[in-house]
């Protein structure tokens, strides 16, 4: 079973929901794995502590040439649609970073003068988490400065098939464009997180719509949830969702996230959030 | 012209709150929502959109079914599992057995199928294609809209639902507010940014004379707020720093402004927590036009010393503000001058 949690707008509460289900359900003795694929800001290991091996880069192939064997003809230039390989001249200019490792350089070069070389655009950490190290735990960090997360999402997301029936639970970044879609694609259920405001309900709509076009089962949480879910409601409606669990607005959630605290351990009452909310995804 | 870019590295901070507030604040500014996959800034500014126009980020391989063969080449090349046989996804391709596998398996005889997420737009297939069924044609994936605010100009974009290229269309409306700023003699742009540290991010804060990240006293706030502080020196950006609900944790939140002075920002503010915020987006309004205490007050305060440090960091604004006021009445209709 793979669950990932989304929300179209930031801050409304993603981590807090999946590493507090992770533990809900680490505590109840299932076994479960928490993949942190907010890889340009990742959080959830600030709260669960984890203990991790030694990072792996995660890479994408770039081209080099060989000046020697290249005849100037210009193909790459004209081939690359990214504009990252730049013949100029006798010689040819590379332009790293806008590369997307499509390989048409490489293949279409007539001399044979271009192969490819690995550049690495971040890292991938796992390891164990939480009492007992009862959660397995996973997550990617996109370099300083580089534009493309969404290789280092698939890494990451790639630890996702495991044969041994464990529950993955997938905290994605926030929006609705490609790296959320690297990482909500292939789970069987899309927790949608959303707060009670009208940025909330606005961005709720998108990543709703991001989940029908995609094709994929989705439920809703909300978050913060203070007597105004009126509008939040009427999106579920409007959309066939099912509202899986109500976190209430408490400042007491806030400042135990504030200072690094699962709020699941701290606020009385959240555990049965989460296990409802598991109950009811398992059914 | 100065560009002034909100960010934060996490989301829900409170970016757009914040960009709202400074742009009913500021004299005269343009305003660019660079938030393009989730832009809110419109449900405060409530803009009336003046022009509207398609955006094409990419190209996308359309199949002639009759002039494919159906050999599988486009498949073997792909590297981004695009093409695919039958009506699963694509996880077949990059492997000729497998694919082979698939084909055998599928109902009919359709051509490669295109899974329009997966796809970059790289036009490798197209290339490859031995019997040229391939062509790329231009995919819509977004509108580009200019509109009028009781603040402003305003430029912003909605990318259509998961799609890509979002840093290019960041890009263009970026663009699109320097051209109003140019057309009215504005001296501000002012950048609501889009969380993270990734490709729209990197398209917001280009060359922009300073950066304003809103950060909260919380662990994962601070783990950000330093992510997106080295961001902002990798590509050499001045930087100023709002800690907003800063009241959630004192102590957090003073170690957070100490952090930001030593990391050169040139303003630090603080805002308090207060219910007058999301009071105020219920109204559709901006907090300062809500209240005029409380975090209205912080963020009055907060928009006094931006505008000293811009004094300081951007002198040529201020010496251009006369030529502004006498400038003729914008041929783009817009009010703020009697704002």
């Amino acid at each position: 079973m793979r669950i990932a949690v989304a929300s179209g707008k930031g801050g409304t509460g993603k981590t807090t929901v999946a590493t507090g289900l992770a533990v809900t359900l680490a505590s109840r003795g299932i076994p479960v794995r928490l993949l942190d694929c907010d890889v340009e800001e990742p959080n959830a290991h600030l709260f669960l502590r984890p203990e991790l091996s030694p990072p792996r880069e995660v890479t994408i192939p770039v081209p080099e040439v060989d000046e020697a064997a290249c005849t100037g003809c210009g193909v790459c230039g004209d081939v690359c649609a990214f504009n990252a390989i730049v013949p100029v001249g006798g010689t040819v200019l590379l332009f790293p970073e806008l590369c997307h490792g499509c390989g048409a350089c490489t293949l279409l070069c007539p001399a044979h003068a271009i192969t490819e070389v690995p550049r690495s655009i971040g890292v991938l950490e796992s390891g164990r988490a939480w009492a007992g190290r009862a959660i397995g735990f996973a997550h990617g960090r996109l370099n300083i400065g580089e534009a493309k997360a969404p290789p280092v999402v698939e890494a990451v997301t790639a630890l996702a098939d495991v044969p041994n029936g464990e529950v993955t639970i997938i905290d994605a970044p926030p929006g609705t464009s490609c790296p959320v879609i690297a990482a909500v694609r292939g789970a069987d259920l899309v927790l949608l997180v959303a707060e009670p405001t009208p940025f909330g309900v606005h961005d709720l709509r998108l990543a709703v719509e991001m989940v029908e076009a995609l094709g994929q089962r989705a439920a809703l949480v909300v978050n913060r949830s203070d007597g105004h879910d009126d509008e939040v409601d009427a999106v579920a409606r409007e959309h066939g969702l099912e509202v899986l669990a109500r976190i209430p607005d408490d400042r007491r959630i806030a400042e135990a996230y504030a200072r690094g605290a699962l709020p699941v351990t701290v606020v009385p009452g959240l555990f049965r959030i989460y296990w409802d909310l598991w109950r009811e995804v398992a059914s | 012209m100065i560009e002034v870019a909100v960010v934060s590295g996490k989301g829900g901070t409170g970016k757009t709150s914040l960009t709202a507030s400074l742009a009913v604040l500021a004299e005269r500014p343009v305003l660019a929502d660079c938030d393009v996959d989730a832009a809110d800034l419109h449900l405060v500014l409530q803009p009336t959109v003046e022009t509207t126009e398609e955006y094409s980020g990419r190209s996308l391989p359309a199949i002639d079914a009759d002039a494919c063969t159906r050999c599988g080449r486009c498949l073997e090349v792909c590297r981004f599992a695009a093409l695919s046989w039958g009506s699963e996804g694509g996880d077949a391709a990059g492997s000729l057995a497998a694919a082979a596998a698939a084909r055998a398996a599928a109902s009919d005889d359709a051509p490669p199928r295109l899974d329009a997420f997966r796809c970059e737009g790289c036009g490798l297939c197209a290339r490859v294609c031995p019997a040229e069924a391939i062509t790329m044609e231009p995919a819509v994936n977004g509108e580009l809209y200019t509109s009028r605010t009781r603040v402003g100009p305003m430029a912003h974009a909605r990318l259509g639902i998961a799609e890509d290229t979002s840093g290019k269309l960041v890009t263009k409306v970026r663009e699109r507010a320097r051209e109003l700023a140019e057309k009215g003699s504005h001296e501000l742009v002012l950048i609501d940014g889009p969380p993270g540290i990734g490709c729209p991010v990197i398209a917001s804060i280009a060359g922009v004379d300073l950066l304003v990240i809103v950060t909260e006293p919380t662990v994962a706030g601070r783990h950000d707020l330093e992510r997106v502080v080295r961001l902002a020196e990798h590509f050499r950006r001045r930087i100023a720093v709002c800690v907003n609900k800063w009241d959630l944790n004192e102590e957090l939140a003073a170690q957070l402004a100490d952090e930001a002075r030593a990391a050169g920002a040139v303003a630090v503010g603080r805002v308090r927590y207060d219910g007058a915020v999301t009071a105020a987006q219920r109204e559709g309004r901006a907090l300062v036009e809500h209240a005029a205490d409380g975090a209205a007050a912080d963020v009055r305060a907060f928009w006094g010393t931006l505008v000293e440090a811009l004094a300081a960091v951007a002198p040529r604004a201020a010496a251009h503000d006369t030529a502004a006021s006498e400038g003729t009445v914008n041929d783009d209709g817009t009010a703020e001058g009697s704002a």
